[in-house]
Protein backbone atom coordinates (compact mmCIF):
# COMPACT_ATOMS: atom_id res chain seq x y z
CA UNK A 1 0.00 0.00 0.00
CA UNK A 2 2.52 2.55 -0.98
CA UNK A 3 -0.13 5.20 -0.98
CA UNK A 4 -0.86 4.34 2.83
CA UNK A 5 2.81 4.61 3.49
CA UNK A 6 3.72 7.95 2.10
CA UNK A 7 0.49 9.36 4.00
CA UNK A 8 2.04 7.65 7.48
CA UNK A 9 5.31 9.36 6.55
CA UNK A 10 3.67 12.66 5.65
CA UNK A 11 1.83 12.61 8.77
CA UNK A 12 5.19 11.53 10.81
CA UNK A 13 7.69 14.23 9.08
CA UNK A 14 9.53 16.41 10.70
CA UNK A 15 8.12 19.91 9.79
CA UNK A 16 11.33 21.95 10.17
CA UNK A 17 12.07 21.98 6.64
CA UNK A 18 10.36 25.30 5.75
CA UNK A 19 11.25 27.72 8.80
CA UNK A 20 11.63 30.68 7.36
CA UNK A 21 13.26 34.60 7.97
CA UNK A 22 10.11 36.71 8.66
CA UNK A 23 9.91 39.64 6.27
CA UNK A 24 10.99 42.65 7.92
CA UNK A 25 13.17 41.75 10.98
CA UNK A 26 16.33 43.24 11.00
CA UNK A 27 19.62 41.12 10.19
CA UNK A 28 21.44 39.67 12.56
CA UNK A 29 18.22 39.89 15.31
CA UNK A 30 17.39 36.16 15.59
CA UNK A 31 20.42 33.69 15.92
CA UNK A 32 20.86 31.51 13.07
CA UNK A 33 20.72 28.35 14.26
CA UNK A 34 16.91 29.14 16.52
CA UNK A 35 13.95 28.68 13.43
CA UNK A 36 11.96 31.82 13.45
CA UNK A 37 9.03 29.98 12.08
CA UNK A 38 7.76 26.09 12.01
CA UNK A 39 5.22 25.16 9.32
CA UNK A 40 1.70 23.69 9.64
CA UNK A 41 0.52 20.40 10.75
CA UNK A 42 0.55 18.61 7.00
CA UNK A 43 -2.97 18.17 6.02
CA UNK A 44 -4.09 19.62 9.05
CA UNK A 45 -6.80 22.52 8.75
CA UNK A 46 -5.54 25.10 11.10
CA UNK A 47 -7.49 27.09 13.89
CA UNK A 48 -4.86 29.66 14.64
CA UNK A 49 -1.67 31.17 12.52
CA UNK A 50 1.25 32.85 14.62
CA UNK A 51 3.55 35.01 12.77
CA UNK A 52 6.38 36.34 13.43
CA UNK A 53 4.85 36.74 16.85
CA UNK A 54 7.29 39.02 19.54
CA UNK A 55 6.18 40.00 23.07
CA UNK A 56 8.20 42.86 25.14
CA UNK A 57 7.92 43.77 28.95
CA UNK A 58 8.75 47.40 28.47
CA UNK A 59 12.30 47.44 26.89
CA UNK A 60 12.76 43.48 27.45
CA UNK A 61 12.28 41.01 24.42
CA UNK A 62 10.30 38.02 25.88
CA UNK A 63 9.74 35.73 22.92
CA UNK A 64 11.33 36.64 19.67
CA UNK A 65 9.57 36.06 16.39
CA UNK A 66 7.75 32.98 16.60
CA UNK A 67 5.93 31.81 14.06
CA UNK A 68 3.46 28.31 14.22
CA UNK A 69 0.41 27.25 13.04
CA UNK A 70 -1.53 25.33 15.30
CA UNK A 71 -3.45 22.66 14.10
CA UNK A 72 -7.27 22.48 15.04
CA UNK A 73 -9.41 20.30 16.61
CA UNK A 74 -6.20 18.68 18.28
CA UNK A 75 -3.68 19.32 21.45
CA UNK A 76 -0.99 21.27 20.68
CA UNK A 77 1.98 21.24 23.56
CA UNK A 78 4.45 24.08 24.49
CA UNK A 79 7.52 22.98 26.18
CA UNK A 80 10.76 24.37 27.36
CA UNK A 81 12.75 25.47 30.62
CA UNK A 82 11.63 28.32 32.56
CA UNK A 83 12.13 31.54 31.10
CA UNK A 84 11.71 30.49 27.38
CA UNK A 85 8.15 32.78 27.18
CA UNK A 86 6.25 29.89 26.36
CA UNK A 87 3.76 31.43 29.02
CA UNK A 88 4.60 34.91 27.51
CA UNK A 89 3.28 33.34 24.06
CA UNK A 90 0.25 31.37 24.95
CA UNK A 91 -1.04 34.83 26.45
CA UNK A 92 -0.53 36.50 23.21
CA UNK A 93 -2.67 34.02 21.82
CA UNK A 94 -5.86 35.47 23.48
CA UNK A 95 -4.75 38.89 24.44
CA UNK A 96 -3.88 38.74 27.83
CA UNK A 97 -0.30 39.61 27.29
CA UNK A 98 -1.35 43.07 26.87
CA UNK A 99 -2.61 43.06 30.69
CA UNK A 100 1.28 43.05 31.79
CA UNK A 101 2.01 46.70 32.32
CA UNK A 102 4.14 48.33 29.63
CA UNK A 103 3.07 44.65 27.84
CA UNK A 104 3.77 44.62 23.62
CA UNK A 105 2.92 42.29 21.17
CA UNK A 106 4.54 42.38 17.24
CA UNK A 107 3.70 40.30 14.75
CA UNK A 108 0.55 38.94 13.52
CA UNK A 109 -1.69 36.26 15.03
CA UNK A 110 -4.51 35.10 12.71
CA UNK A 111 -7.44 33.60 13.91
CA UNK A 112 -9.89 32.41 10.91
CA UNK A 113 -7.60 34.52 8.69
CA UNK A 114 -8.42 37.56 11.04
CA UNK A 115 -5.41 39.28 12.63
CA UNK A 116 -6.63 39.62 16.78
CA UNK A 117 -4.41 42.54 16.76
CA UNK A 118 -6.08 44.64 14.18
CA UNK A 119 -7.70 47.94 15.27
CA UNK A 120 -10.88 47.09 14.83
CA UNK A 121 -10.73 43.59 16.35
CA UNK A 122 -12.71 43.48 20.24
CA UNK A 123 -10.32 42.20 22.94
CA UNK A 124 -12.84 40.74 25.29
CA UNK A 125 -14.67 39.33 21.75
CA UNK A 126 -11.09 37.39 20.90
CA UNK A 127 -10.93 36.12 24.81
CA UNK A 128 -14.58 34.26 24.30
CA UNK A 129 -13.50 32.55 21.32
CA UNK A 130 -9.91 31.82 22.64
CA UNK A 131 -10.68 31.00 26.04
CA UNK A 132 -7.80 30.31 28.92
CA UNK A 133 -7.49 28.34 31.84
CA UNK A 134 -4.89 28.84 34.29
CA UNK A 135 -2.12 27.04 36.58
CA UNK A 136 -3.98 27.60 39.87
CA UNK A 137 -7.84 26.90 39.69
CA UNK A 138 -9.28 30.18 40.07
CA UNK A 139 -13.23 30.09 40.90
CA UNK A 140 -15.05 32.97 41.38
CA UNK A 141 -15.39 32.78 45.41
CA UNK A 142 -18.51 34.04 46.14
CA UNK A 143 -20.28 31.85 43.44
CA UNK A 144 -21.85 29.08 43.37
CA UNK A 145 -20.61 26.73 41.47
CA UNK A 146 -23.45 26.95 38.77
CA UNK A 147 -22.95 30.30 38.95
CA UNK A 148 -19.02 30.02 37.91
CA UNK A 149 -19.60 28.40 34.57
CA UNK A 150 -22.74 30.67 34.38
CA UNK A 151 -20.56 33.73 34.94
CA UNK A 152 -19.29 33.97 31.52
CA UNK A 153 -22.71 33.13 29.54
CA UNK A 154 -24.13 36.26 31.85
CA UNK A 155 -21.52 38.34 30.43
CA UNK A 156 -22.78 37.42 26.77
CA UNK A 157 -25.62 38.33 27.58
CA UNK A 158 -27.66 35.68 28.00
CA UNK A 159 -30.21 36.00 29.92
CA UNK A 160 -32.88 33.20 29.52
CA UNK A 161 -32.86 30.99 32.69
CA UNK A 162 -33.58 27.73 30.97
CA UNK A 163 -30.44 28.22 27.97
CA UNK A 164 -28.25 29.23 30.79
CA UNK A 165 -29.56 26.03 33.02
CA UNK A 166 -29.14 23.50 29.61
CA UNK A 167 -25.33 25.47 28.80
CA UNK A 168 -24.38 25.00 32.61
CA UNK A 169 -24.82 21.51 32.70
CA UNK A 170 -23.86 20.82 29.06
CA UNK A 171 -20.10 22.18 30.07
CA UNK A 172 -20.24 20.67 33.45
CA UNK A 173 -20.69 17.33 31.30
CA UNK A 174 -18.29 18.05 28.82
CA UNK A 175 -15.87 18.67 31.68
CA UNK A 176 -16.43 15.61 33.13
CA UNK A 177 -17.56 17.29 36.19
CA UNK A 178 -21.32 16.90 36.25
CA UNK A 179 -21.54 13.34 37.91
CA UNK A 180 -19.45 14.73 40.97
CA UNK A 181 -21.59 18.02 41.59
CA UNK A 182 -25.08 17.40 39.80
CA UNK A 183 -26.71 17.27 43.05
CA UNK A 184 -24.45 20.11 44.44
CA UNK A 185 -24.63 22.98 41.73
CA UNK A 186 -25.86 25.79 44.75
CA UNK A 187 -22.45 24.85 46.93
CA UNK A 188 -19.54 27.37 46.49
CA UNK A 189 -17.13 26.59 43.74
CA UNK A 190 -14.63 26.50 46.42
CA UNK A 191 -15.76 24.01 48.32
CA UNK A 192 -14.58 21.68 45.40
CA UNK A 193 -11.28 19.71 45.49
CA UNK A 194 -8.13 21.60 43.88
CA UNK A 195 -8.77 19.24 40.69
CA UNK A 196 -12.80 19.31 40.58
CA UNK A 197 -12.04 23.06 40.18
CA UNK A 198 -10.00 23.57 37.97
CA UNK A 199 -12.46 21.24 35.94
CA UNK A 200 -15.09 23.86 37.01
CA UNK A 201 -12.53 26.50 35.64
CA UNK A 202 -12.66 24.40 32.51
CA UNK A 203 -16.60 24.31 32.30
CA UNK A 204 -16.56 28.16 33.21
CA UNK A 205 -14.16 28.78 30.02
CA UNK A 206 -16.29 26.13 27.53
CA UNK A 207 -19.83 27.14 28.46
CA UNK A 208 -18.60 30.16 26.17
CA UNK A 209 -18.25 27.76 23.27
CA UNK A 210 -14.94 28.92 23.02
CA UNK A 211 -13.26 27.93 19.50
CA UNK A 212 -9.56 27.34 20.86
CA UNK A 213 -8.37 26.40 24.88
CA UNK A 214 -5.42 27.76 25.64
CA UNK A 215 -4.20 26.15 29.27
CA UNK A 216 -1.09 27.38 31.18
CA UNK A 217 0.07 24.55 32.77
CA UNK A 218 -3.36 23.49 33.87
CA UNK A 219 -2.00 20.58 36.67
CA UNK A 220 0.56 22.05 38.17
CA UNK A 221 -0.96 22.23 41.50
CA UNK A 222 -3.17 19.29 41.20
CA UNK A 223 -2.24 15.88 42.61
CA UNK A 224 -1.78 12.90 40.21
CA UNK A 225 -5.32 11.42 40.25
CA UNK A 226 -6.31 14.82 39.62
CA UNK A 227 -4.08 15.82 36.99
CA UNK A 228 -4.72 12.29 34.94
CA UNK A 229 -8.53 13.05 35.22
CA UNK A 230 -7.76 16.82 33.23
CA UNK A 231 -5.55 14.83 31.00
CA UNK A 232 -7.91 12.98 29.80
CA UNK A 233 -10.45 15.47 29.73
CA UNK A 234 -7.98 17.48 27.39
CA UNK A 235 -8.28 14.43 24.85
CA UNK A 236 -11.75 14.76 25.00
CA UNK A 237 -12.34 18.40 24.71
CA UNK A 238 -9.77 17.88 21.40
CA UNK A 239 -12.90 16.10 19.79
CA UNK A 240 -14.90 20.16 19.83
CA UNK A 241 -12.11 22.77 20.33
CA UNK A 242 -8.83 23.49 19.82
CA UNK A 243 -6.16 22.90 22.61
CA UNK A 244 -2.84 24.79 23.28
CA UNK A 245 -1.22 23.77 26.51
CA UNK A 246 2.08 25.45 28.19
CA UNK A 247 3.67 22.48 30.42
CA UNK A 248 6.48 22.04 32.62
CA UNK A 249 5.88 18.06 32.50
CA UNK A 250 7.31 16.49 29.24
CA UNK A 251 5.65 12.98 30.60
CA UNK A 252 2.10 15.47 30.17
CA UNK A 253 3.04 16.81 26.96
CA UNK A 254 4.19 13.78 25.45
CA UNK A 255 0.39 11.72 26.81
CA UNK A 256 -2.09 14.57 25.87
CA UNK A 257 -0.96 16.47 22.74
CA UNK A 258 -0.59 15.75 19.11
CA UNK A 259 1.93 18.45 18.11
CA UNK A 260 4.39 19.80 20.65
CA UNK A 261 7.04 23.00 19.95
CA UNK A 262 10.14 23.05 22.04
CA UNK A 263 10.91 26.65 22.89
CA UNK A 264 14.79 27.79 24.23
CA UNK A 265 15.75 31.36 25.61
CA UNK A 266 18.46 31.94 23.41
CA UNK A 267 21.56 34.20 23.74
CA UNK A 268 19.10 37.70 23.29
CA UNK A 269 17.36 36.53 26.47
CA UNK A 270 14.24 36.11 24.33
CA UNK A 271 12.67 32.65 23.87
CA UNK A 272 12.84 30.79 20.21
CA UNK A 273 11.21 28.49 18.68
CA UNK A 274 13.90 25.00 18.62
CA UNK A 275 11.51 22.52 17.11
CA UNK A 276 7.93 21.75 16.06
CA UNK A 277 6.86 18.46 15.02
CA UNK A 278 4.41 15.82 15.56
CA UNK A 279 4.71 14.80 19.63
CA UNK A 280 5.65 10.92 18.37
CA UNK A 281 8.57 12.32 16.87
CA UNK A 282 9.43 15.04 18.92
CA UNK A 283 9.56 12.55 21.71
CA UNK A 284 11.09 9.75 20.33
CA UNK A 285 13.79 11.46 17.71
CA UNK A 286 14.45 15.01 17.95
CA UNK A 287 16.22 16.82 15.34
CA UNK A 288 18.02 19.29 17.10
CA UNK A 289 20.47 18.68 19.56
CA UNK A 290 19.24 20.92 21.97
CA UNK A 291 15.32 19.85 21.75
CA UNK A 292 17.35 15.99 22.64
CA UNK A 293 19.16 17.60 25.12
CA UNK A 294 16.21 19.48 27.19
CA UNK A 295 14.22 16.19 26.96
CA UNK A 296 16.50 13.50 27.78
CA UNK A 297 17.44 16.10 30.93
CA UNK A 298 20.77 16.72 29.71
CA UNK A 299 19.81 20.14 29.67
CA UNK A 300 22.99 22.59 30.44
CA UNK B 1 26.33 16.49 31.76
CA UNK B 2 23.29 15.66 34.06
CA UNK B 3 22.24 12.30 35.01
CA UNK B 4 25.01 10.54 35.60
CA UNK B 5 23.18 7.78 37.37
CA UNK B 6 20.98 7.21 34.58
CA UNK B 7 23.65 7.26 32.11
CA UNK B 8 25.82 4.67 34.39
CA UNK B 9 22.48 2.62 34.29
CA UNK B 10 22.34 2.61 30.72
CA UNK B 11 26.27 1.39 30.17
CA UNK B 12 25.49 -1.28 32.59
CA UNK B 13 22.54 -2.77 30.68
CA UNK B 14 24.78 -2.56 27.44
CA UNK B 15 27.36 -4.44 29.12
CA UNK B 16 24.64 -6.97 30.28
CA UNK B 17 23.56 -6.93 26.66
CA UNK B 18 27.07 -7.65 25.46
CA UNK B 19 27.42 -10.37 28.26
CA UNK B 20 24.32 -11.90 26.72
CA UNK B 21 25.30 -12.18 23.40
CA UNK B 22 28.70 -13.88 24.49
CA UNK B 23 26.40 -16.82 26.10
CA UNK B 24 24.66 -17.15 22.89
CA UNK B 25 27.71 -16.95 20.99
CA UNK B 26 29.61 -19.58 23.16
CA UNK B 27 26.33 -22.00 22.39
CA UNK B 28 26.02 -21.50 18.91
CA UNK B 29 29.93 -22.07 18.63
CA UNK B 30 29.72 -24.81 20.93
CA UNK B 31 27.09 -26.77 19.57
CA UNK B 32 28.10 -26.54 16.45
CA UNK B 33 31.79 -28.20 17.29
CA UNK B 34 29.69 -30.58 19.61
CA UNK B 35 27.71 -31.64 16.32
CA UNK B 36 31.19 -31.84 14.37
CA UNK B 37 32.30 -33.91 16.63
CA UNK B 38 29.91 -35.95 17.78
CA UNK B 39 30.13 -35.36 21.47
CA UNK B 40 26.55 -35.96 23.16
CA UNK B 41 27.80 -34.75 26.50
CA UNK B 42 28.67 -31.61 25.39
CA UNK B 43 25.34 -31.35 23.73
CA UNK B 44 23.72 -32.01 26.84
CA UNK B 45 25.40 -29.46 28.42
CA UNK B 46 24.45 -26.73 26.32
CA UNK B 47 21.30 -27.85 26.03
CA UNK B 48 20.99 -27.46 30.09
CA UNK B 49 22.96 -24.61 30.15
CA UNK B 50 20.20 -22.81 27.40
CA UNK B 51 18.42 -22.24 31.08
CA UNK B 52 21.16 -19.65 32.32
CA UNK B 53 20.81 -17.45 28.76
CA UNK B 54 16.95 -17.41 29.44
CA UNK B 55 17.46 -16.31 32.77
CA UNK B 56 20.43 -13.82 32.33
CA UNK B 57 17.73 -12.25 29.53
CA UNK B 58 14.79 -12.35 31.86
CA UNK B 59 17.24 -10.62 34.32
CA UNK B 60 18.42 -7.62 31.99
CA UNK B 61 14.13 -7.37 30.81
CA UNK B 62 13.29 -6.94 34.05
CA UNK B 63 15.96 -4.15 34.76
CA UNK B 64 15.28 -2.38 31.70
CA UNK B 65 11.65 -2.28 32.36
CA UNK B 66 12.34 -0.67 35.76
CA UNK B 67 14.83 1.87 34.46
CA UNK B 68 12.02 3.04 31.84
CA UNK B 69 9.40 2.90 34.83
CA UNK B 70 11.34 5.11 37.38
CA UNK B 71 13.44 6.90 34.48
CA UNK B 72 10.82 8.05 31.67
CA UNK B 73 13.33 7.69 29.29
CA UNK B 74 12.66 9.93 25.95
CA UNK B 75 14.40 10.33 22.69
CA UNK B 76 17.79 8.46 22.55
CA UNK B 77 17.37 7.19 25.91
CA UNK B 78 13.94 5.82 25.30
CA UNK B 79 15.39 4.09 21.76
CA UNK B 80 18.10 2.99 23.58
CA UNK B 81 15.97 0.82 26.09
CA UNK B 82 13.67 0.36 23.55
CA UNK B 83 16.58 -1.71 21.54
CA UNK B 84 17.59 -3.61 24.15
CA UNK B 85 14.49 -5.56 24.75
CA UNK B 86 14.15 -6.45 21.15
CA UNK B 87 18.16 -7.35 21.02
CA UNK B 88 18.11 -9.60 24.16
CA UNK B 89 15.08 -11.00 22.62
CA UNK B 90 17.34 -12.12 19.33
CA UNK B 91 19.78 -13.34 21.39
CA UNK B 92 17.99 -15.68 23.84
CA UNK B 93 16.40 -16.76 20.69
CA UNK B 94 19.86 -17.32 18.74
CA UNK B 95 20.93 -19.27 21.72
CA UNK B 96 17.62 -21.11 21.70
CA UNK B 97 18.69 -22.45 17.99
CA UNK B 98 21.73 -23.64 19.27
CA UNK B 99 20.29 -25.55 21.76
CA UNK B 100 18.26 -27.20 18.73
CA UNK B 101 21.37 -27.60 17.25
CA UNK B 102 22.78 -29.56 20.10
CA UNK B 103 19.35 -31.43 20.44
CA UNK B 104 19.97 -32.73 16.63
CA UNK B 105 23.53 -34.00 17.64
CA UNK B 106 21.77 -35.89 20.20
CA UNK B 107 19.47 -37.41 17.71
CA UNK B 108 22.02 -38.18 15.31
CA UNK B 109 23.09 -40.59 18.25
CA UNK B 110 26.36 -42.19 17.24
CA UNK B 111 26.74 -41.42 14.21
CA UNK B 112 30.22 -42.06 13.43
CA UNK B 113 32.72 -39.25 12.64
CA UNK B 114 33.78 -37.28 10.40
CA UNK B 115 30.64 -36.53 9.39
CA UNK B 116 29.41 -35.79 6.52
CA UNK B 117 28.16 -31.71 6.69
CA UNK B 118 28.69 -30.64 3.62
CA UNK B 119 27.66 -26.66 3.10
CA UNK B 120 26.47 -26.71 7.41
CA UNK B 121 30.30 -25.92 8.70
CA UNK B 122 30.22 -23.09 6.52
CA UNK B 123 26.97 -21.55 7.75
CA UNK B 124 27.82 -21.89 11.02
CA UNK B 125 31.04 -19.52 9.94
CA UNK B 126 28.83 -16.82 8.75
CA UNK B 127 26.08 -17.21 11.40
CA UNK B 128 29.12 -16.44 14.44
CA UNK B 129 30.39 -13.72 12.28
CA UNK B 130 27.31 -11.69 11.86
CA UNK B 131 26.33 -12.19 15.36
CA UNK B 132 29.80 -10.71 16.38
CA UNK B 133 29.76 -8.56 14.01
CA UNK B 134 26.46 -7.50 14.42
CA UNK B 135 26.63 -6.54 18.35
CA UNK B 136 30.30 -4.45 17.56
CA UNK B 137 28.16 -2.53 15.09
CA UNK B 138 25.43 -2.34 18.28
CA UNK B 139 27.97 -1.24 20.20
CA UNK B 140 29.90 0.95 18.20
CA UNK B 141 26.55 2.61 16.73
CA UNK B 142 27.41 1.75 13.41
CA UNK B 143 24.99 2.36 11.12
CA UNK B 144 26.50 1.13 7.60
CA UNK B 145 28.07 -1.53 9.27
CA UNK B 146 24.87 -2.89 10.31
CA UNK B 147 23.44 -2.42 6.70
CA UNK B 148 26.41 -4.40 5.49
CA UNK B 149 26.21 -7.24 8.10
CA UNK B 150 22.43 -8.01 6.24
CA UNK B 151 23.93 -8.44 2.86
CA UNK B 152 25.64 -11.22 4.59
CA UNK B 153 22.25 -12.69 5.17
CA UNK B 154 22.06 -13.81 1.63
CA UNK B 155 24.78 -15.85 1.03
CA UNK B 156 23.77 -17.70 4.57
CA UNK B 157 20.35 -18.54 2.74
CA UNK B 158 21.88 -19.50 -0.46
CA UNK B 159 24.21 -21.90 1.67
CA UNK B 160 20.95 -23.00 3.26
CA UNK B 161 19.45 -24.22 -0.61
CA UNK B 162 22.52 -25.56 -1.12
CA UNK B 163 22.37 -27.84 2.26
CA UNK B 164 18.98 -28.91 1.06
CA UNK B 165 19.25 -29.56 -2.40
CA UNK B 166 22.17 -31.94 -1.43
CA UNK B 167 20.10 -33.64 1.41
CA UNK B 168 17.14 -34.00 -0.48
CA UNK B 169 19.94 -35.54 -3.74
CA UNK B 170 20.88 -37.82 -1.47
CA UNK B 171 17.64 -39.17 0.15
CA UNK B 172 16.38 -39.59 -3.36
CA UNK B 173 19.36 -41.61 -3.95
CA UNK B 174 19.59 -43.35 -1.05
CA UNK B 175 16.35 -43.72 1.03
CA UNK B 176 18.13 -44.88 4.60
CA UNK B 177 19.74 -41.60 4.66
CA UNK B 178 16.32 -39.67 5.16
CA UNK B 179 16.22 -39.42 8.74
CA UNK B 180 19.84 -38.04 8.93
CA UNK B 181 19.56 -35.69 6.38
CA UNK B 182 16.53 -34.80 7.43
CA UNK B 183 18.51 -33.76 10.62
CA UNK B 184 21.09 -31.42 8.81
CA UNK B 185 18.24 -29.82 6.75
CA UNK B 186 16.83 -28.86 10.70
CA UNK B 187 20.91 -27.95 11.36
CA UNK B 188 20.70 -25.36 8.49
CA UNK B 189 17.12 -24.25 9.34
CA UNK B 190 18.56 -23.58 12.72
CA UNK B 191 21.80 -21.69 11.17
CA UNK B 192 19.74 -19.32 8.86
CA UNK B 193 17.49 -18.48 11.28
CA UNK B 194 20.13 -17.21 13.54
CA UNK B 195 21.31 -14.92 10.57
CA UNK B 196 17.88 -14.03 10.60
CA UNK B 197 18.06 -12.94 14.04
CA UNK B 198 21.60 -11.14 13.58
CA UNK B 199 19.54 -8.77 11.03
CA UNK B 200 17.14 -7.94 13.20
CA UNK B 201 20.09 -6.46 16.25
CA UNK B 202 21.19 -4.58 13.01
CA UNK B 203 18.00 -3.28 11.86
CA UNK B 204 17.98 -2.20 15.61
CA UNK B 205 20.88 -0.35 15.46
CA UNK B 206 19.70 1.34 12.69
CA UNK B 207 16.46 2.43 14.27
CA UNK B 208 18.52 3.20 17.99
CA UNK B 209 20.70 5.75 15.65
CA UNK B 210 18.49 7.44 13.27
CA UNK B 211 15.14 6.78 15.03
CA UNK B 212 13.77 4.95 12.12
CA UNK B 213 12.27 1.64 11.55
CA UNK B 214 13.71 -0.15 8.84
CA UNK B 215 13.41 -3.64 7.23
CA UNK B 216 16.78 -3.99 5.20
CA UNK B 217 16.87 -7.69 4.64
CA UNK B 218 13.78 -9.81 4.00
CA UNK B 219 14.61 -13.70 4.17
CA UNK B 220 13.19 -15.72 2.01
CA UNK B 221 12.46 -18.07 4.49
Amino acid sequence: MPELQAAAEARTAPRTDVAMQPEGSPPGAVPASLPTAAPQPAGTPIAISARDVSAWYGPKLAVSGISMEIAANAVTALIGPSGCGKSTYIRCFNRMHEFAPNARVGGEILLEGTNIYAPTVDPARVRQRIGMVFQKPNPFPTMSIAENVAAGLRFQGIRSRSEITDRVERALKLAALWDEVKDDLKKPGMALSGGQQQRLCIARTIAVEPEVVLMDEPCSALDPVATLKVEDLMRELAERYTIVIVTHNMQQAARVSDYTAFLLMGDDGAGHLVEYSATQDLFTHPQDKRTEDYITGRFG
Amino acid sequence: MARELFNAEIRQLQDEVLALGSMAEKALLDAFESLRDGDADWSRKIVDDDQYINRKRFEIEDRCIFVIASQQPMASDLRILASILYIITDLERIADHAEGIARINLLLGDEPVPRRLGYIPAMADRAVAMLRDSLKAYIERDVEAARRICDADDEVDRLQDAVYDECIRQMIADQSTIQRNTYMIWTAHNLERIADRCTNICERVIYLVTGHMVEINISKY
